[in-house]
């Protein structure tokens, strides 16, 4: 309420900000030449893939590097947690931690685990054949069941959830009946919002029955996105806005909603009020929408996480491809902005993947009167 | 591209952590929570009716001492009233009999002061007349002797029946 004069006059700053932003651009566009040449150690130490200081730095190569998966968990400077690499190789089980897979430089250096010869190409690990190349045949029957960062970062928001909510939960036994306290009272609005504005209205007076999923789904989505907006360790991660993960949530809601699809639902996919010659190209469409509609959450979630980290480091990157601290004001001012409206993108994605969800089940489940 | 590449290990550790999770929590949280938000929920509204219908029996009750309040109330000002004109009418009664026993009492009285009136008049008479005989005899007994002796025998006599 008391914020919302800010909207009055956020054009108006917004304007100011980008005024000072172009000035520093121009300035720098001009500086750019001769600073180009001084080795700097903060484009090193922030792109550990260079070896040389000189190298020119690439946004390109340190954002997807932040957004991707990777073996081992970077903290600070040379400091990296190493995590535990697990692979299924046609010699069998092979496990050991991704330190190995690097020398003291944090350069990539092949392994030898006494079963296969291991590089790390660029988070990709691959088999080496005898001569020092890469066994392409081996390497592509190499399957890469590695606690990576994700992995990990997914595991410590488990933990979390598991914490917060067992707590919460036996908050609910020792004060059974009185009103809520402390993280019990936290929780419990986000619970009843799940219930009563997500499950109620869009799945019908069945709801209870699919609340553990959509709790679930809520929360583990909602605790990722957070986690991966804290920027140091436990956080950072991109686990949300990786492919694998938001595949796996809606490959769960594809086969929850078909396989708590009635007679009416399948009866509106496969007899829709169609004349009969319409009747295979309609199949067709409503089999492409089963898959469509959770591929749509597939997506969303990815690309709005995504989406979301990239800009932010882009923001950071301002200053490294500018090379100059007068510009960091104006892009810790961006990032402040872009990290609050993170906040709520975080909330409205974990709502919305959840809220669709709950609109599937409820077109799945629902009695038609016609 | 890399980016839109699910990775297998991603892909399988992320199933794991789900269902686990799923089945942890549906068990250690969702299901006590949500029962006792329900529970609750149906205890808030349990009391509020039961608040409802207290309220109204209270004002059921009010109203009943109200209604009884005011009959009670009547029925005094109606036993008042009737006590009152029964006292009036006793009085009035009262009055009406002792003024009747006066008129009696004072008839009576006027009946025996005629009577004792007439008694007294009659031995009055009675008496005037052997009197007049007493003197009559007398006056006629001396009246041949003297005449001197006549007029003061008549004084002495009249003074005798002054004397009576």
């Amino acid at each position: 309420m008391e914020f919302s004069h800010i909207l009055n006059y956020k054009n108006f700053r917004l304007t100011t900000l980008l005024a000072v932003f172009l000035l520093f651009s121009s300035i720098n566009s001009f500086a750019e030449t001769p600073l180009t040449v001084a080795p700097h150690s903060e484009t090193a130490a922030h792109n550990e893939t260079a070896p040389t200081a000189e190298e020119k730095f690439d946004p390109t190569v340190t954002i997807l590097e932040h957004i991707s998966d990777t073996h081992s968990w970077h903290l600070f400077g040379h400091t990296s947690i190493a995590l535990p690499v697990i692979l299924f190789t046609p010699n069998g089980l092979d496990i050991f931690l991704s330190s190995k897979l690097v020398n003291e430089h944090h350069q990539a250096v092949a392994y030898n685990s006494g079963k296969n010869t291991y590089l790390n190409e660029e988070e990709h690990i691959k088999i080496l054949a005898a001569d020092g190349e890469i066994d392409e045949e081996a390497s592509a029957h190499l399957y890469d069941f590695s606690i990576t960062k994700n992995v990990a970062a997914m595991f410590i928001a488990v933990i979390m959830i598991l914490l917060v909510f067992t707590k919460v939960a036996s908050a609910y036994k020792t004060r059974y009946g009185k009103a809520p306290k402390g993280l019990q009272s936290f929780a419990e609005p986000f619970i009843i919002f799940v219930r009563d504005d997500i499950a109620r209205p869009n799945i019908g007076y069945k709801y209870e029955k699919f609340m553990p999923l959509l709790l679930t789904i809520f929360f583990f989505i909602w605790f990722n996105n957070l986690l991966g907006l804290i920027p140091i360790f436990p956080g950072g991660a991109n686990v949300t806005g990786n492919i694998a993960f938001t595949l796996v949530l809606s490959a769960i809601v594809l086969i929850i909603v078909n396989l708590n699809g009635n007679k009416y639902y399948w009866s509106h996919i496969f007899k829709p009020d169609v004349p009969f010659w319409l009747l295979p190209i309609m199949w067709i469409v409503e089999i492409i929408g089963i898959f469509s509609k959770p591929f749509a959450l597939m997506i969303r979630l990815f690309a709005n996480i995504t989406a979301g980290h990239i800009i932010i480091l882009s923001l950071v990157s301002l200053i490294f491809i500018f090379k100059s601290l007068a510009i960091a004001p104006v892009s810790v001012a961006f990032v402040l902005f872009m990290s609050v409206l993170e906040l709520l993108v975080a909330f409205l994605q974990a709502f919305i993947f959840t809220m669709l969800t709950a609109l599937f089940i409820g077109t799945a489940v629902e009695e038609h009167h016609h | 591209m890399d980016l839109v590449t699910p990775s297998i290990g991603l892909v399988f550790w992320t199933l794991i952590s789900f269902l686990i999770l799923l089945v942890l929590l549906k068990k250690l949280a969702w299901k006590p929570v949500l029962t006792a938000i329900h529970e609750r929920e149906r205890s808030i509204e349990d009391a509020l009716n039961k608040a409802e219908i207290a309220r109204e029996e209270i004002s059921a009750l009010t109203n009943q001492n109200e209604s009884l309040l005011k009959q009670a109330r009547a029925e005094r000002d109606e036993i008042l009233k009737q006590a009152k004109t029964l006292k009036d009418q006793i009085v009035a009664e009262a009055k009406a009999s002792a003024q009747a026993e006066g008129n009696k009492m004072i008839e009576k009285a006027k009946t025996e002061i005629n009577n004792q009136k007439i008694a007294a008049l009659s031995e009055v008479k009675s008496q005037v007349a052997s009197l007049s005989l007493e003197i009559a005899e007398k006056v006629l007994k001396t009246q041949f002797a003297d005449k001197q002796a006549q007029e003061t025998l008549v004084t002495q006599l009249l003074n005798d029946v002054k004397l009576n």
